[in-house]
């Protein structure tokens, strides 16, 4: 990879950065009154204009989708970023194997962003025709749609499909030569480690459970991992605390949500340095990163305010912005 | 004995030869240093203008600064060309020494020209993400690739004073 070939991409991104939400804006959005005032502060930003879609997530959307024909157009090669895409590919592996299986069709329920749709996967499923699947998903998608046909197991086909998931980031990142999304792909791995501990801390879940759900990664060892979940969130902390995730083992005993923002703003401040890069495909996935992150905390602000949050509360949950 | 002889009479002959190498040199390896740096500056002025066309002329100017180690290798090749009397008429009798001396002479600008365009270039680029984000700081986004220039300008005068005082 020849990272002057990026030349032209990163300038368009620094262009694009000057527009981004900063953290003086995402407090002002929070004061906002009302959803409405919300809105029109994003258009002013040149958020795609509330008023003429439907409700706010289409708004999100169009947004996501802003993203990435952005960064389909200035990209050398796209195929550096799919990692990018694995969450939301297997989000609609997962929602096609279950939307097979319960032979529920139609609905909202996947992501049009993704790079495999919906519809195929249906297909793909419906027909059991798992090789037409990609990397590692042909495997994970015959696993988790038998498990679920003779558990009716939704918890079991999730984990089978979200490991499958966190490995394929987990090569991404080893295989890519941008260290970015090496960062990116180790510390995301890393910290869904630490929220399925967690989560399995606190409902009690077996030693072989959390061993089928988490991802080998270089900065965690799973083992003492699940073994510290075993023995409560404590320990977890205690283990923690002598990781690179420190900060994480102190947060968790705050709250869960402040717990779920570190994870968010874990992964901003891997890419943060991308902010002094001029080259390379770093500055790209950074934007990335950034643009989901920012989308996500405008989203938990519109929906807190929708939902009647007070301003504190919504102001514990909003993420650290990367511009 | 007498082939050695002969290679040896051709070698000595070759004085303007060595001494038009090195114009060559100075306008070839500079202009090719400026073309590249102001490639890469222009890749990245074109990145910013598509997004926000109102900082055409600050990006403009990032990038015509890696244009210089070109002219810069233009007035050595003119020099060279001026002293060995290829331009201005009565072209010297150069002795292989002296085209030797003249072709070294001319490396200094070509060398440090090629590299601190294409240095200057990526610098000048970097500068222009530096625009993008804050248009207000022209000026000292200016500055980076500009200290870039100060190597090449010393270089030019070596090259400058070396060919000026060799004597034909």
């Amino acid at each position: 990879m020849n990272d002057l070939e990026y030349t032209y991409a990163v300038a368009r991104i620094r262009a694009l950065e000057a527009s981004m939400l900063n953290d003086s804006d995402i407090e002002k959005l929070v004061s906002c009154r009302s959803v409405g005032e919300c809105f029109q502060m994003l258009g002013e930003r040149g958020w795609e204009d509330a008023s003429s879609l439907t409700d706010a997530e289409s708004v999100f959307k169009a947004e996501e989708e802003k993203t990435w024909s952005v960064i389909k157009a200035i990209a050398p090669d796209i195929g550096v970023f799919d990692v990018f895409l694995y969450s939301k590919n297997y989000h609609n592996l997962k929602a096609a194997v279950k939307a097979v299986y319960t032979e529920a069709h139609g609905g909202n329920i996947f992501f049009k962003s993704a790079s495999l749709s919906g519809e195929y996967l249906m297909s793909v499923i419906e027909n059991r025709e798992f090789f037409r699947l990609p990397g590692n998903m042909p495997d994970a998608a015959r696993e988790a749609y038998e498990t679920l046909l003779h558990t009716r197991d939704g918890q079991l086909c999730d984990i089978i499909i979200d490991r499958a998931m966190l490995d394929a980031v987990r090569e991404a990142g080893e295989r890519s030569e941008c260290a970015a999304i090496s960062d990116y792909a180790e510390c995301l791995v890393a910290t869904s480690d630490i929220k399925i501990a967690v989560r399995c801390a606190k409902t009690g879940k077996r030693a072989d459970f959390m061993k089928k759900a988490m991802a080998p990664c270089a900065t965690l060892s799973c083992d003492s991992l699940s073994e510290s979940a075993l023995k409560g969130l404590d320990a977890i902390c205690e283990y923690l605390s002598q990781t690179a995730y420190s900060k994480g083992a102190e947060v968790l005993s705050v709250s869960p949500s402040a717990f779920e923002r570190w994870c968010d703003e874990r992964l901003i401040d891997a890419l943060r340095p991308q902010k002094y890069n001029a080259f390379s495909a770093g500055p790209l996935a950074a934007y990335i990163v950034a643009r989901e992150n920012e989308i996500k905390t405008v989203r938990i602000i519109v929906t807190g305010k929708q939902n009647g949050f007070s301003d504190g509360v919504i102001r514990e949950r909003v993420r650290s912005m990367y511009a | 004995m007498e082939l050695l002889n002969g290679i040896g009479d051709f070698l000595g002959s070759l004085g303007t030869v060595y001494a038009l190498l090195g114009a060559a040199v100075a306008v070839f390896l500079a202009g090719a240093g400026s073309a590249i740096g102001v490639g890469i500056a222009g890749q990245a002025a074109s990145g910013v203008v598509s997004e926000n066309p109102s900082l055409f002329a600050k990006v403009l100017i990032m990038q015509l600064l890696p244009g210089t180690q070109g002219l810069y290798g233009l007035i050595i090749g003119f020099v060279t060309l001026s002293k060995i009397g290829i331009i201005g008429g009565g072209a010297a009798d150069l002795s292989a020494s002296t085209g030797l001396l003249i072709l070294m002479a001319c490396l200094p600008i070509g060398i440090v020209g090629l590299i601190s365009g294409k240095s200057q270039g990526k610098t000048a680029a970097a500068s222009i993400g530096i625009l993008a984000k804050r248009p207000d700081q022209f000026g000292k986004a200016m500055l980076f690739p500009a200290m870039v220039e100060t190597y090449a300008i010393l270089a030019l005068l070596i090259s400058f004073l070396a060919v000026s005082g060799i004597q034909v």
